[in-house]
């Protein structure tokens, strides 16, 4: 589905509704930037630190030993902890999934990694069946400490089956928690918290993030930084709309926000962080406050995280809403190859798009 | 049971010697639970002699009698009469000459930034999938993985269309919308191009279901179509390879399960991630044959496929052949390939195919020096015509996004004349009595 900003634009001030302006790139107002770290190191520290922290933390999943891990995110660690605690396993994520899973019952505290989401499908039954569901099924007595990372979404030009975002698809089953991080900060605090926490939890990075720097603060750094799971952060206030993402999508969204500053408009962009349990009273108040919602995400849009978001806010808010909500979310189709097809089936910022299988209407893409 | 029908009838055109060598640089990698295995992949082994013995291999070393375990070396008989003919001979020359170049190609493209992605380049194998594909016809089925350019030029798919599809220009054989981990192609009946591990061994399984079930079912009697699933060592561990091994014995399928053993899964040894590392001996356990074949030669592995492809149509049910290969390049464009021993990747370029076919041909005066080198120009001209005809052709255009999601777009059971299907009075002609 594509979005139509128009009736938002509106509200600023009756500015025309095209916005084919080229792409202009800003830097993102941090305040008190004391270092940078990329989300490849954060993942990278917060591994390192509850390693040491507990010894029944333990890592596996392809190649994260010798290798290094295939996106570099385990880098060292076999050199730290051994081969015991930094496990290469062969390629079977049901069996290593299940394996995992097993030593969760038994009060260990796996971190399993897949090289990426779309082969956790592999795996789907014991992250859903004996992961989220055992607390319930044994009424309290078994709780699995585990937690299921790896790079979603989509990444460059790697083809329909590599490029699936799971987030909808984890965040409706009850039992799991679903963190999805986007800066540094995020990554180490979510990390650090999801091994912490007593439940299975699916934490869904992004491969184009890993390389991405951002500033943190002392307190980032310290070894007992954690952010809560289940609170939303505002990236950025603003008082006209409501934007709400999650992992890259919410850099687009600054983006974009910078770009409709200029017109006027004053959006406030949540930063999801936690998918399952969602933030419903951040959103939700942040609706009230500026009275329109745009749920972006880069999944497909039937059943996605945007159509929980809408269906939430229309529901606890919707006497504040003055325009209808709006999802905007990947195409409804299997990821292309081609370089142009894939650009337009993902999110873009400010791209103007001509949609010919729908009564040939012009739509007009903020992102 | 199934070892004896192994070793009895079959070729194990086996020639390795097994000296084990010292590998002080190879202990501090791999788990040391190896010591007493024969097997033959194992970087452990050095060939004496590999750069004579290959060529002798080819000629003389044709197998009289097979045996299963692959420890000694057998002293064989030498025949005088040839594998190939001259023709044969010049075809998979060719056949592996095009694959060598293309993938060559592939890669000068990616880093010149026209190919972009995942790209799996099949370097060094190229005697697998000559020896297996050029032996089948036109309706046999061929499955493979992401590493599968070299798979469907063998099959027939125009080298212009793979290097389309790797730019991802609008007349690739998928349009553009696979890329290099999904090549498919109706016509020259190549079923992929799956990008998961595992994923293509069930759907070629499906693939032989149906031509037995053409044959008794639907009683199309000449239909003896095999399939070949072509899949690697790591894959070898996963629960679907035997899920389908049992399937497919259990019910007599036409498909030859083709491991492409390069002892290594991007960076994970065979070794260190399988408990018996000789697969072929999984074949047994489910009740079919299972064969370990040089996959450095052509010749030898056309043996061995030859006898399991006639398997195969003969109706005799599934064979399991192990082939000992090696990629020369990383796993794929963008893996930096540090863990590999370089002595090991010398070793196994020592027995590159091509060269080794060449000096067959040469050397038994089935072709000459400039007949080879007229073949090697041939392909020079294919490929780069295929990187000029990718080049120009479009990208696929914007409509194109939405299209081939559905087979039936207008949505459910809307028949092409508009109408519900179900209102249909012959919907339901053919089915029981509702």
């Amino acid at each position: 589905m594509w979005g139509i900003i128009r009736q938002k634009v509106a509200a600023g001030g009756g500015s025309p509704v095209a916005r084919i302006r080229p792409v202009v790139s800003n830097l993102r107002n941090y305040s008190s930037a004391v270092k940078q770290m990329m989300v490849r190191e954060a993942l990278n520290s917060a591994l390192d630190e509850e390693m040491s922290a507990d010894p029944k933390v333990f890592l596996m999943g392809e190649e994260v030993g010798e290798y290094q891990g295939a996106y570099k995110i385990s880098k060292g660690l076999l050199e730290k902890y051994g081969p015991e605690r930094v496990l290469d396993t062969p390629i079977t994520e049901a069996g290593f999934t299940g394996i995992g899973v097993g030593a969760a019952y038994y009060g260990l505290k796996p971190v399993v990694e897949f090289m990426t989401f779309n082969f956790s499908m592999q795996a789907i039954d014991h992250i859903i069946n004996s992961a989220a569901k055992s607390n319930y099924m044994s009424s309290g007595q078994i709780s699995v400490p585990i937690v299921f990372r790896g790079p979603n979404g989509a990444a460059a030009g790697v083809g329909a089956q590599h490029s699936h975002c799971y987030a909808a698809w984890y965040a409706s089953v009850p039992g799991l928690k679903v963190l999805s991080p986007y800066s540094s900060e995020d990554a180490r605090g979510l990390l650090k918290a999801a091994i912490r926490d007593p439940d299975p939890v699916v934490f869904l990075e992004n491969e184009l993030l890993y390389g991405e720097s951002f500033p943190v603060s002392a307190e980032v750094l310290d070894s007992s930084f954690c952010l809560p799971i289940g609170k939303a952060k505002i990236e950025r206030e603003g008082k006209d709309v409501t934007i709400t993402a999650f992992s890259k999508i919410v850099g687009l969204s600054l983006k974009a926000a910078e770009i409709l500053a200029k017109e006027g408009i004053s959006a406030e962009v949540i930063n999801l962080r936690s998918i399952r349990p969602l933030d419903r009273s951040t959103i939700n108040a942040s609706v009230r406050k500026t009275n329109r919602l745009v749920t972006v995400e880069e999944g497909f849009p039937q059943h996605g995280v945007g159509a929980e978001i809408c269906a939430s806010v229309i529901e606890e808010s919707f006497g504040y809403l003055d325009a209808p909500v709006e999802r905007i979310a990947g195409a409804d189709v299997p990821m292309p190859y081609a370089a142009n097809l894939e650009r337009m089936a993902v999110p873009q910022v400010l791209c103007f798009l001509y949609d010919s299988s729908i009564d040939g209407c012009y739509k007009f893409l903020v992102y | 049971m199934a070892t004896a029908y192994s070793s009895a009838k079959f070729v194990q055109p086996l020639s390795l010697n097994s000296t084990i060598n010292g590998r002080s640089r190879d202990n501090s990698l791999f788990d040391p639970l190896k010591t007493g295995t024969s097997f033959l992949g194992s970087t452990r082994k050095l060939r004496v002699n590999s750069v004579h013995s290959n060529q002798g291999n080819v000629r003389r070393r044709l197998p009289v009698v097979a045996v299963s375990e692959v420890v000694k070396e057998k002293k064989v008989k030498s025949i005088s009469n040839l594998l190939i003919t001259k023709q044969e001979g010049l075809e998979l020359y060719e056949d592996m000459i095009l694959g060598r170049s293309f993938e060559d190609m592939c890669a000068q493209m990616y880093y010149r930034g026209k190919m972009f992605g995942f790209v799996h380049l099949y370097n060094g194998q190229e005697a697998v999938s000559t020896g297996f594909i050029k032996l089948l016809k036109k309706e046999d089925s061929v499955v493979s993985t992401y590493r599968d350019h070299v798979h469907a030029l063998s099959k027939g798919v125009p080298a212009r269309a793979v290097m389309s599809e790797l730019f991802g220009k609008a007349t690739g054989c998928c349009r553009g919308q696979g890329g290099s981990m999904h090549m498919f192609s109706k016509e020259h009946n190549l079923l992929g191009g799956f990008a998961f591990i595992g994923e293509g061994i069930p759907v070629a399984t499906g693939a032989a279901f149906t031509s037995k079930y053409r044959r008794e079912v639907l009683k199309e009697a000449d239909c003896d179509h095999v399939t070949l699933a072509f899949f690697g060592d790591g894959t070898c561990n996963n629960g679907q390879f035997f899920e389908c091994l049992n399937m497919a014995a259990l019910w007599k399928l036409p498909i030859v399960f083709v491991v492409e053993n390069n002892l290594w899964a991007i960076g994970m040894s065979h070794l260190r991630a399988t408990s018996d590392p000789q697969i072929y001996k999984k074949g047994p356990a489910f009740g079919m044959p299972g064969f370990h074949v040089d996959g450095m030669d052509v010749l030898k592995v056309r043996e061995v496929a030859k006898e399991a492809i006639e398997r195969a149509r003969r109706g005799e049910g599934p064979t399991l052949v192990e082939c000992e290969t090696y990629r020369f390049r990383g796993h794929s464009l963008a893996d930096p390939d540090e863990l590999r021993d370089p002595a090991e990747k010398a070793r196994y370029a020592a027995r590159d195919p091509i060269t080794a076919l060449k000096k067959y041909l040469i050397e038994s005066s089935l072709a000459s020096e400039a007949e080879l080198k007229a073949i090697e120009k041939k392909i020079d001209e294919v490929v780069e015509d295929a990187v000029e005809f990718a080049d120009e052709s479009a990208p696929p255009p914007r409509s194109q996004l939405l299209e081939n999601v559905f087979a039936d777009p207008k949505g459910f059971g809307i028949g092409p004349d508009g109408r519900y299907r179900c209102e249909d009075p012959k919907f339901t002609e053919g089915t029981a009595h509702v």
